[in-house]
């Protein structure tokens, strides 16, 4: 090959544009509905690090003679902020409970997501890349866990080991990470015979090194997106636990929890239960939101069209 | 073909296996169940009498032995809570359950699949936007706050319907309206892409080169052949039907089996929470079954190959 023809393939492989962080960032900035979903995780986020310093009150101070205060009520204090959202039964702000509440939501839907995200991606590697009987075995539990109502297990497993923040992020991790090892496998499998991957073992790359260097970044963006809207699943499985009373217990602010104190009140103080739900409804819509749009983003013929696309077209 | 069905039904009974040592283990392993029965406080004489009253007391590979046979002799014995044998109380609940999830479905499956297919047919408009607003709200909302919104709205604003109990079509509107709302999302999506898929299909065209009216092309001709892969995720859609059951028949006090699991767990009610988690497992194992029966009869390509496949 002359000089002449390696430069000019050089040249030709440059025709697609580059797609950093600051693009893609700069894109989702124009659009809408992303912009929505990264503030309200924004909010989040803040509320998960800073809840003590940017709640107006403390969530677990009572005070009986304020129960059930409709949102909008000044503060009785002097100079003390309005209680925006109103109070719960039993007097305590209902907007820290929410900000706090967040923390709680956020914690448990990152650490499970997390735990189980790595459990079942290693898991459904090892599956595809390896086959046989290992295969079989994971994705027969696989299938079995995918039958059957994730709610009841998570319950069952939390019956023996008694209620509790952290069993919560265990046992959500638990009854989850077959998610994962679904989609990691199928991908896996997909990669496993590719002449990419023929090479490296050709070039005498071990078992290990070619699962850490060829296969994993190759699952990564699916897997980023798939890890969004898990995060999104199990804020709402910890909401359900905890209203189900398996979950966070009192006076813990979990939303989920709020919800299940509020609805003896659903007819007289609509607040209590209403806030709480819409906080957990924005939420997931953020998460999937995002997850919708780093779906596009991660295609590249969606996301040719996308970054080109006027505001008005949505992936 | 009956070959393959006679592997699917050993792989359920694998699996019923599977579920019924994992509710070994989560009540008699993971946590001491005499003390899950009596409490913490109570004395250890009682703990003692208990005990042995339940052949606690057992080396754990007999009482495994023990478990698995009464299961399978369906013998969970007496409900500590309602102190009557288990099982029949379960099976008086399925009714109930059924009812509700069928109800569910019944409004879930034809609105579904109606909405994904007009989605599917003009991508991008009206309809599609507002079919994806529908399904990413039915995956981002809770049952139990969907559930107390609609109270808050009906029985409590309007004065329609019953917030809970069980009889008349007004008790039964509002748990089968919160309950249909998440299948009725995800059944709209998948019908959307695989309407998509079909629609992409030369087959399509050449009907449309026959001079099939359109109708006909898109409901008969490509709805058909979608309705694949809507059947085939309807085993992950039972279980996520079935935990939206637990938790719409909690809220609304309806008497069925997942609200039977969650008073039996309240109550530590083991032979209980045994019986109810084998019933849910059988009921998930038949359905599944029919499931695949209906998916092989719809595809003939798996129906044909099947048998020489076993």
């Amino acid at each position: 090959m002359t000089t002449d023809a390696v430069t000019r393939l050089d040249s030709a492989s440059e025709a697609p544009r580059k797609v950093g962080i600051g693009l893609i960032m700069r894109r989702l900035l124009r659009d809408p509905v992303a912009v929505f979903s990264l503030i309200v995780l924004t909010l989040l986020l803040i509320a998960l690090l800073a809840a003590g310093q940017v709640a107006p009150y403390d969530p677990l101070r009572q005070n009986l003679r304020l129960r059930n205060l409709p949102p909008g009520t000044p503060s009785v204090e002097e100079g003390g902020f309005p209680h925006i959202l109103g109070t719960d039964e039993l007097g305590r702000d209902l907007l820290s409970r929410l900000i706090h509440g967040a923390r709680v939501s956020l914690a448990v839907g990152l650490g499970s997501a997390l735990l189980s995200g790595t459990a079942g991606t290693a898991l459904g590697i090892l599956a595809g890349y390896y086959g046989g009987r290992l295969d079989d075995l994971i994705m027969r539990l696989v299938d079995l866990q995918m039958s059957f109502p994730f709610l009841l297990l998570a319950l069952l497993v939390l019956y023996a080991l008694g209620p509790g923040f952290l069993n919560v992020i265990l046992v959500l991790a638990l009854v989850r990470w077959m998610v994962y090892a679904r989609v990691a496998r199928g991908l896996t499998l997909a990669m496993r015979s590719s002449p990419f991957i023929d090479a490296a073992r050709v070039t005498g790359n071990s078992d290990l090194r070619i699962i850490r260097r060829h296969l994993l970044p190759n699952l990564a963006s699916p897997l980023v997106i798939l890890f969004t809207l898990e995060i999104a699943a199990l804020i709402l499985g910890e909401a359900a636990l905890s209203y189900l009373g398996f979950g966070v217990q009192k006076p813990e602010p979990s939303w989920g929890l709020m919800i299940e104190a509020g609805k003896s009140y659903v007819s007289t103080a609509w607040w209590l239960t209403t806030f709480p739900g819409l906080a957990i409804f924005l939420t997931a819509l953020s998460l999937n939101l995002l997850a919708a749009s780093l779906r596009a983003i991660s295609d590249p013929v969606q996301r040719e069209r996308w970054l080109n696309a006027g505001l008005r077209e949505r992936p | 073909m009956l070959a393959y069905l006679a592997r699917r039904l050993l792989q359920s009974v694998a699996v019923t296996f599977v579920v019924l040592s994992l509710v070994f283990v989560a009540g008699r392993i993971l946590g001491d169940p005499v003390r899950l029965v009596v409490g913490i406080e109570a004395s250890e004489e009682r703990v003692q009498r208990v005990r042995e009253q339940l052949n606690l007391n057992q080396p754990l590979g007999q009482q495994y032995a023990n478990f698995i046979g009464d299961a399978l002799s369906l013998q969970f014995g007496t409900s500590f809570w309602q102190k009557v044998p288990a099982l029949p109380r379960v099976l008086e609940r399925i009714p109930a359950t059924l009812t509700l999830t069928a109800a569910a479905l019944a409004l879930a499956l034809p609105l579904g699949i109606t909405l994904g297919a007009l989605s599917a047919l003009r991508p991008w408009s009206r309809i599609d936007r507002v079919t994806n607003v529908i399904s990413l709200g039915g995956v981002s909302i809770v049952e139990f706050w969907l559930a107390l919104m609609l109270i808050l709205i009906f029985p409590v604003r309007l004065g329609w319907f019953k917030t809970s109990g069980y009889g008349g079509i007004e008790y039964f509107v509002l748990p089968a309206l919160t309950l249909c709302y998440k299948p009725l999302g995800r059944i709209a999506q998948i019908t959307r892409s695989a309407m998509l898929d079909e629609l992409a299909k030369p087959y399509v065209k050449a009907a449309r080169a026959r001079g099939l009216a359109e109708r006909r092309v898109v409901f008969v001709h490509a709805l058909k052949n979608a309705a694949v892969p809507v059947l085939t995720i309807s085993g992950d859609e039972l279980a996520a039907l079935l935990n939206g059951a637990i938790i719409v028949e909690t809220v609304f006090g309806w008497p069925g089996i997942g609200r039977l699991t969650i008073q039996a767990l309240e109550r530590r009610d083991l032979p209980m929470v045994e019986a109810t988690v084998f019933v849910v497992a059988i009921f998930i194992i038949v359905t599944n079954l029919l499931v695949d029966m209906a998916y092989t009869w719809l595809n003939p390509r798996i129906r044909f190959s099947a048998a020489g496949d076993a």
